[in-house]
């Protein structure tokens, strides 16, 4: 796909540079003259929105860094500093606490999206891992620059997390005080917390470097799922794929932007405005909105499961609460084997479709769980919850390759463009002529 | 080329430059904020206001180190043989010559003795140290600059004299450094 | 596999999936729809606070060119000054932040100077007592937890100074949703008004326990331990505002938002310009793709 180079530098500059560090040729190969399928919609432009976002979480993480002292008795009122007295810190610090919901909700996009269009089938396994790893590291720094403001949420999640580790068999209370760096969370935690946090944000970029270097290998998948056969097929990143990123991009901000500016708390939680205390747990403790379904899926486990009719018990409620949060997110490691369709895209898969939707709504309705208190109704309905979202996985992906009759797909892209444009002529798909009403 | 195509073209590139200006407004829109915060915050800027002095305990040849705005500033109560000594000093003897009197000053109706300058050397802002008996009264431990009891300068590196900072006596007990104007 | 075969397991097989997509939808919009219905069947377990939600009020501040009314800060402030302050502190404002409700900086140290912080320490090792300047924090009733604890019967009175957005009773489903369109946030102010003017006598089946004050709308329990704070016409404002009881706890309630988000105004008004600025942005770009994606057909 990445074929041979086009870049022909003019200059006496641009050729002594190609000659010896060739980085105009890397940007121009990958971002101007990189071929794209033209059918793409506008649920591909959450890559480039992604990518925006993590350059702003960085951009404005450093700058109220500047701002943040990671000391267990001055961290909250260094965050209040900020929003008060520093010049556009309000601005600053909401948009870093938002952005990382909004990041959120792009690569929840962004993975819905895959599914959907199968965009994790061969050649692009190694692509989908990478986009998983980066989805894992994006959790782990999530997590602990929320703990950062030290506030009665951030230290209660960090107490609640840590203990994940907790309940490894044998090593589980060493490797929790290794993570806290004490008995109990506290300032040796808040401080590598902080150091980490720093940290991740780098390695995330470094695997999206990976990740975008294997998208260049394999090229872009489309909504026909069918890859690129022809020159037909694709259109030169820049201007087209750019300026449709932008748009796409500068919607989303104003999006973001609503909420900076006119709510920025409804995202967060009102508990961590109070600050951290080791007396007082809060009442009903939750983590940020993005972990929500995960959360639901640890406290599905309410059970031992042992040898039945023995009292042998093999995994504890606890372990096997944490087990299986950490299975819901490790099975998506395995997904571009566990779907044994030929078929990449839903478009093609009438039966796929509908389970995709389900799982979706169910993934949605897992959050919600995740928000309840368990108790009552809500500790059945998130074990049926959790239970559907591991059989989608296991069971109802690896059936669906054999049970399924796939529609008939075009023969290439530029066949189901005509096919949707009807009228559109073969001289407009070859670019020869312009009508500006055509199509927009 | 037709009339009907160049409005086209003319329509096209206005939307292409229109565009453009506003991705360069938005380029602008981001970085000011993230400059902005650079700046001292409304705490530090509500810290750095004028400062009050009582120098009613100031012998005549002591000298006290004050801060204002996180920098030091000496302020000097000459004895009238430094007084006169520092009025008579050749002009040749400084760098950057100015008239010992526009160095000293003093409370309204009261004697004009004083001499308040930053302690900060202006080659690169190290501390002179204070040397007693003849010469030049402040010596940089740095490079090597020297000051005289008004805090001109005498001997390089530092290119100009100690400034003075904005002050005011509001009475014969108490001066003002950060502010010129009593009551402000 | 026989086609017919084949045929027949897909049926069964979408059956089944209709089956089970059914059910989920179904059971959650029974639970939306009643949340009083699933806190009837939590009966013995944890019971959930407030009993009552906060009710919604009129602020000068919410809406998206909403902005504080000075006037009204001003009495807010009388009212903690008079009242909340013997048992409240206010830890994250500076008496210069008072600047901000319209006072010039004569009346902001006169305000300061009638409290005293430690300083220090002198030339001879002590610790002194002086008037408050501007720039020092707001000063507290006590001089720490405990002893805040000892002086109210071991109830701590909480920091004021984000108390309207640290208390903020769950919206529940599905109004958290419409809470985006409506731009509400004012649940922190609406919660503080609710609880000064909500409180009454406990119905004969709650037994409230000795020194707390039973309270419908308390956010963690039924009954506080801060007995009803403000009193009828206790004062009149500087304005001649008469302080009902309501007033002033519409009052409190407006300067505790002002406390807990000083910038609100100046983000607000950010947030109009960037937002105008984005959409016209976001309008250029849409026609720029348009005129350039023209010549493709996609």
């Amino acid at each position: 796909m990445s074929g041979h180079s086009t870049y022909h530098p003019t200059s006496g500059f641009g050729k002594f540079m190609d000659d010896r560090l060739p980085i105009a040729r890397l940007v121009h190969d990958s971002f101007v003259s990189f071929p794209v399928p033209r059918n793409l919609n506008n649920f591909y432009t959450f890559g480039g929105i992604l990518m925006v976002m993590l350059v702003s979480q960085i951009i404005t993480g450093v700058v109220i860094a500047m701002h943040f002292t990671p000391d267990a008795s001055m961290a909250f009122d260094s965050v209040h500093l900020l929003r008060r007295d520093v010049e556009y810190g309000h601005t600053l610090q909401s948009w870093h606490a938002v952005g990382a919901s909004m990041f959120f909700i792009a690569v929840y996009i962004h993975i819905f999206r895959s599914l959907y269009y199968g965009s994790y089938k061969a050649p692009r396994e190694i692509l989908w891992i990478l986009g998983v790893v980066i989805y894992l590291l994006m959790m782990a720094t999530a997590f602990m620059g929320y703990v950062l403001p030290w506030g009665q949420m951030s230290y209660w999640g960090a107490q609640v997390i840590t203990n994940f580790f907790s309940a490894i068999p044998l090593v589980g209370d060493t490797v929790r005080e290794f993570l806290l760096g004490g008995y109990a969370v506290g300032n040796a935690t808040l401080n590598r917390f902080f150091s980490l946090h720093y940290l991740l944000p780098f390695m995330i970029t470094g695997v999206v470097i990976l990740h975008v270097w294997t998208l260049h290998v394999t090229g872009q998948t489309n909504p026909t799922g069918v890859e690129v056969k022809s020159k037909q097929d694709v259109i030169p990143f820049t201007p087209y794929a750019t300026i449709k990123d932008a748009f796409a991009m500068v919607v989303f901000m104003i999006i973001m932007c609503y909420f900076v500016f006119y709510m920025p708390d409804y995202l967060g939680h009102a508990d961590n405005y109070i600050p951290a205390n080791s007396n007082v747990t809060p009442a009903h403790i939750v983590p940020e909105w993005y972990f929500l379904p995960f959360y639901a899926v640890l406290r599905a486990i309410d059970f031992n499961i042992g040898i039945p009719f023995t009292d042998i018990v093999l995994i504890d409620s606890k372990l096997g609460g944490v087990l299986a949060m950490f299975g819901a997110i490790a099975v998506l490691f395995f997904v571009p084997w566990l779907d044994t369709s030929d078929v990449r895209s839903a478009n093609y898969r009438p039966m796929y479709k509908i389970f995709f939707w389900i799982f979706a709504i169910n993934a949605v309705f897992l959050g919600y769980l995740g928000s309840r208190p368990a108790e009552g109704i809500w500790i059945p309905l998130m074990k049926a919850s959790t239970l559907w979202y591991f059989f989608h996985f296991i069971v109802i992906m690896p059936l669906l390759g054999w049970f399924e009759k796939p529609l008939p797909r075009p023969a290439s892209i530029t066949d189901a463009v005509l096919a949707k444009n009807g009228g559109a002529s073969i001289a407009q798909i070859e670019g020869t002529a312009a009508e500006p009403q055509a199509k927009g | 080329m037709s009339d009907a195509h160049a409005g086209d073209v003319n329509r096209r590139d206005f939307l292409y430059l229109a565009t453009g200006a506003a991705g360069v407004v938005a380029v602008g829109g981001i970085a000011w904020p993230l400059v902005s915060q650079l700046a001292p915050n409304a705490r530090e800027v509500a810290g750095g206001a004028p400062i009050e002095i009582d120098i009613s305990a100031i012998e005549a040849g002591q000298v006290i180190t004050v801060t204002w705005r996180g920098s030091k500033y000496f302020v000097y109560h000459l004895t009238e043989e430094e007084k006169a000594a520092a009025e008579k000093q050749e002009q040749s003897h400084f760098r950057d010559f100015v008239a010992a009197d526009s160095r000293i000053s003093g409370p309204e109706g009261g004697e004009a003795v004083w001499s308040i300058y930053a302690a900060n050397c202006t080659h690169l802002g190290c501390i002179p140290t204070e040397v007693k008996g003849g010469g030049d009264t402040w010596n940089c431990p740095c490079h090597g600059s020297k000051f005289d009891v008004t805090g001109r300068v005498t001997k390089g590196p530092a290119p100009v004299n100690l400034p003075q900072p904005p002050m005011v006596f509001a009475s014969a007990e108490k001066l003002i450094i950060g502010t010129d104007k009593v009551g402000a | 596999m026989t086609a017919k075969k084949e045929r027949k397991m897909k049926m069964v097989f979408t059956k089944f999936a209709a089956k089970i997509s059914a059910v989920v939808i179904a059971s959650t919009l029974a639970i939306a729809s009643s949340s009083v219905g699933a806190r009837a069947a939590e009966d013995g377990g944890t019971p959930h606070y407030p009993l009552k939600k906060p009710l919604e009020q009129k602020w000068s501040f919410s809406g998206p060119f909403g902005h504080f009314d000075k006037a009204q800060l001003q009495r807010g402030l009388k009212v903690y000054t008079d009242n909340c302050s013997s048992c409240h502190s206010l830890n994250l404002l500076s008496y210069r932040n008072l600047s901000a409700l319209g006072y010039n900086e004569q009346q902001i140290k006169n305000y300061a100077a009638e409290k005293e912080v430690t300083d220090g320490p002198n030339e001879d090792g002590e610790m002194f007592d002086r008037p408050a300047k501007s720039t020092d924090r707001f000063v507290g009733p006590f001089a720490n937890d405990e002893e805040a604890k000892a002086s109210n019967n071991g109830a701590l009175p909480p920091d004021m100074s984000l108390l309207a957005k640290a208390r903020a009773p769950e919206r529940g489903f599905p109004t958290f949703i419409f809470d985006i369109f409506t731009m509400y946030t004012e649940n922190g102010p609406d919660y503080i008004y609710t609880l000064l003017t909500g409180y009454q006598d406990a119905p004969d089946s709650v037994v409230v326990q000795d020194g707390l004050h039973y309270n419908p709308y308390f956010v963690s329990g039924n009954a506080l331990a801060m007995s009803p704070p403000l009193i009828d016409d206790e004062f009149e404002y500087d304005d001649g505002t008469p302080g009902t009881i309501d007033q002033q706890a519409k009052d409190i309630s407006a300067f505790l938002a002002w406390a807990a988000d000083p910038k609100l105004d100046q983000r607000k008004e950010r947030g109009f310009i960037v937002i105008l600025f984005l959409l016209i942005f976001a309008g250029l770009l849409y026609f720029t793709k348009k005129k350039i994606w023209s010549d493709v057909a996609h």
